[in-house]
């Protein structure tokens, strides 16, 4: 099926609950509203038609510039039966954002949805494991976000460069060795 | 007649008096044969593994916020490092990738290049993730024939571009260097000794080795539901049984005009979907890909040269959208999710690891498994770290 055939029967299933659609971007997508993702994953699964039997990707992406200030989560489908492929969307506000989980569906969904609330901190309701997996359990903050600062500290080391620590570094201090003198002339003396 | 008294035999021990509890070994994150630092956190019950659980991370460094911060040249050599095993084909999905959202289109020269470095480097890349398994359940010998070979085609890659492990080779719009003089020649020295030696020497040596089909024709059997439904791909799905492979069902780089099979497990001395079938994909794919090489090859001198820096622009920066796209890497598929604002950095730059994603069907085939098997499944999903954690 083509994009906008799929979009049709999401529609015709949906109905409202369809919020848009981009069916003549490089991926064709259609957002939906968020608490409607579970349903319509289920239906791309179920329905013969459509047969999406393949998550192909689940990625989050951050937009604090938007109006208003949102996440989105992207689902990129497959369907080995009929070789067709599209998107599913959900927008999630920045503060407190949750989505409905769909590894029952896809099992895969279990690791993205994991990486995504590691990274980007969106809680998937329902999911069954909902951990960090990519970062230290005892990290704080999500780092994709957009407004991330790097710590200053973790677990009491200090981890943030300042300009000082390089300074100190080049001038021999902490090292017991140097002051190094980087510029080109002196790599290469000239033998006498 | 007490337990611990001489002659004593088993029937006779106090059952109630033995400790049957379960315990937890973990295995790695320095363990050799995860095949970096991967720990699994195994509940045993004697030998049976009743639940296990991948921990992964220890080598995360955040590929995707690295390449939020430089620019779309700059995020190639930070892609070389996922996989570090198989180099040309990260790059070559992030390239295609960008050159699909900024629509340009490379001359059959180019692409020619492109597709015999990516099979060369599958050919390496197998190689090493059959030796390394070979060598995780218990052979030294095979392990360093197709290190061997390796080293052939990892001295043509330096011969062409400088590097021998991260090349930096596949650019938006072209490639790093040119083929050199006499690299055709080189490349069917190496494919004739290929075809005619060390292949059927692999294959003696191993795959139709009595003992090597005896230890893991039924071990870590994956139906083609579970697989798909956890999104295992390349030769992991298709040893599966699954006929899939983005180079016939979505050509890129003029695949569709090679002549070349999809690799499928077949079963042939045990369930379908085994270690020993995924095994058998990877080194069936080397076939196929020294048949894509040939093609190449001669194609390659027939082709009128061009610039390979001719359509590689000054100043990368796609327009406003995004895409998906997936690219058939060794691992199997790579899918780079690409969003732009119109700027020169990369809004998002998100990585479907092949890896990442077979990684995580692992305590579903670990289950009711022996310790000594889940060192022959890890191997056989044919792991890299450096792409799982990113």
């Amino acid at each position: 099926m083509d994009p906008r055939a799929i979009h049709a029967a999401l529609g015709a299933r949906f109905g409202e609950r369809i919020l848009g659609a981009a069916l003549d971007a490089g991926s064709p997508f259609a957002t939906l509203a968020t608490d409607a993702i579970a349903e319509v994953a289920a239906f791309c699964k179920a329905d013969p038609a459509l047969a999406f039997d393949n998550l192909m990707c689940l990625s989050a992406v951050d937009y604090p510039k938007e109006t208003p200030p949102r996440m989105e989560v992207v689902y990129h489908l497959f369907s080995y039966r009929h070789l067709h492929t599209f998107a599913l969307k959900v927008q999630v506000p920045r503060e407190n954002p949750a989505v409905p989980t769909v590894e029952g569906v896809w099992g895969v969904a279990n690791w993205h949805e994991r990486e995504a609330w590691d990274l980007f901190g969106i809680v998937f309701t329902g999911h069954s494991d909902m951990r960090r997996i990519l970062l230290p359990d005892d990290w704080e903050g999500h780092p994709l976000r957009k407004d991330w600062q790097d710590p200053e500290y973790y677990n009491g080391l200090h981890v943030k460069p300042t300009p000082q620590m390089m300074e100190r570094v080049l001038s021999g201090e902490t090292l017991g060795v140097g002051p190094f003198d980087f510029t080109p002339e002196n790599r290469h003396l000239e033998q006498p | 007649m007490s337990a611990a008294s001489p002659g004593a035999r088993i029937a006779d021990w106090d059952q109630d008096g033995l400790d049957t509890d379960e315990m937890i070994v973990n295995m790695g994150p320095q363990h050799p044969a995860t095949h970096g630092v991967l720990r699994l956190e195994l509940r045993t019950d004697g030998e049976i593994v009743r639940r296990a659980r991948p921990h992964i991370g220890y080598l995360h460094r955040c590929f995707e916020k690295h390449a939020e911060n430089v620019d779309y040249p700059g995020v190639l050599p930070y892609a070389d490092r996922m996989d570090y095993v198989a180099s040309m084909g990260n790059t070559l999905g992030f390239a295609l990738t960008v050159e699909k959202l900024m629509g340009i289109e490379v001359s059959p020269y180019l692409q020619t290049i492109r597709v015999l470095m990516a099979e060369l480097q599958r050919i390496a890349s197998h190689c090493v993730a059959v030796g390394t398994y070979t060598m995780d359940i218990g052979a030294f010998t095979p392990f360093l024939h197709l290190l061997r070979d390796r080293e052939k085609i990892l001295d043509l890659f330096e011969w062409t571009c400088g590097a021998r492990l991260l090349y930096n080779y596949n650019w938006v719009g072209g490639v790093s260097h040119d083929v050199p003089d006499g690299f055709v020649r080189a490349a069917r020295d190496f494919l004739r000794e290929f075809d005619s030696v060390t292949f059927p020497e692999l294959l003696d040596l191993i795959i139709h080795n009595r003992i090597f089909v005896k230890r893991i024709a039924d071990v870590g059997v994956c139906s083609p539901e579970l697989a798909i439904s956890h999104d295992l791909t390349g030769p992991n799905l298709r040893g599966s049984g699954v006929a899939r492979d983005l180079r016939k069902d979505f050509p890129y780089s003029g695949y569709e005009s090679y002549d070349f099979e999809v690799c499928v497990g077949k079963g042939q001395y045990g369930p379908k979907g085994s270690c020993f079938d995924r095994n058998w994909v990877r080194v069936a794919e080397m076939r196929e890909s020294s048949k894509i090489i040939h093609q190449a090859l001669d194609r390659l001198e027939k082709l009128e040269k061009t610039d390979v820096h001719e359509k590689v622009p000054k100043r990368v920066k796609p327009p406003k959208g995004e895409i998906y796209f997936r690219s058939e890497a060794p691992r199997g598929q790579l899918g780079y999710y690409l969003v732009s604002d119109g700027n020169v950095n990369p809004y998002r730059v998100k990585v479907k690891s092949p890896c990442f994603t077979a990684m995580s069907v692992f305590h579903h085939l670990a289950k009711g498994m022996m310790i000594a098997d889940v060192i022959a499944l890890v191997g056989s999903l044919d792991i890299v770290l450096g792409e799982i954690d990113r």
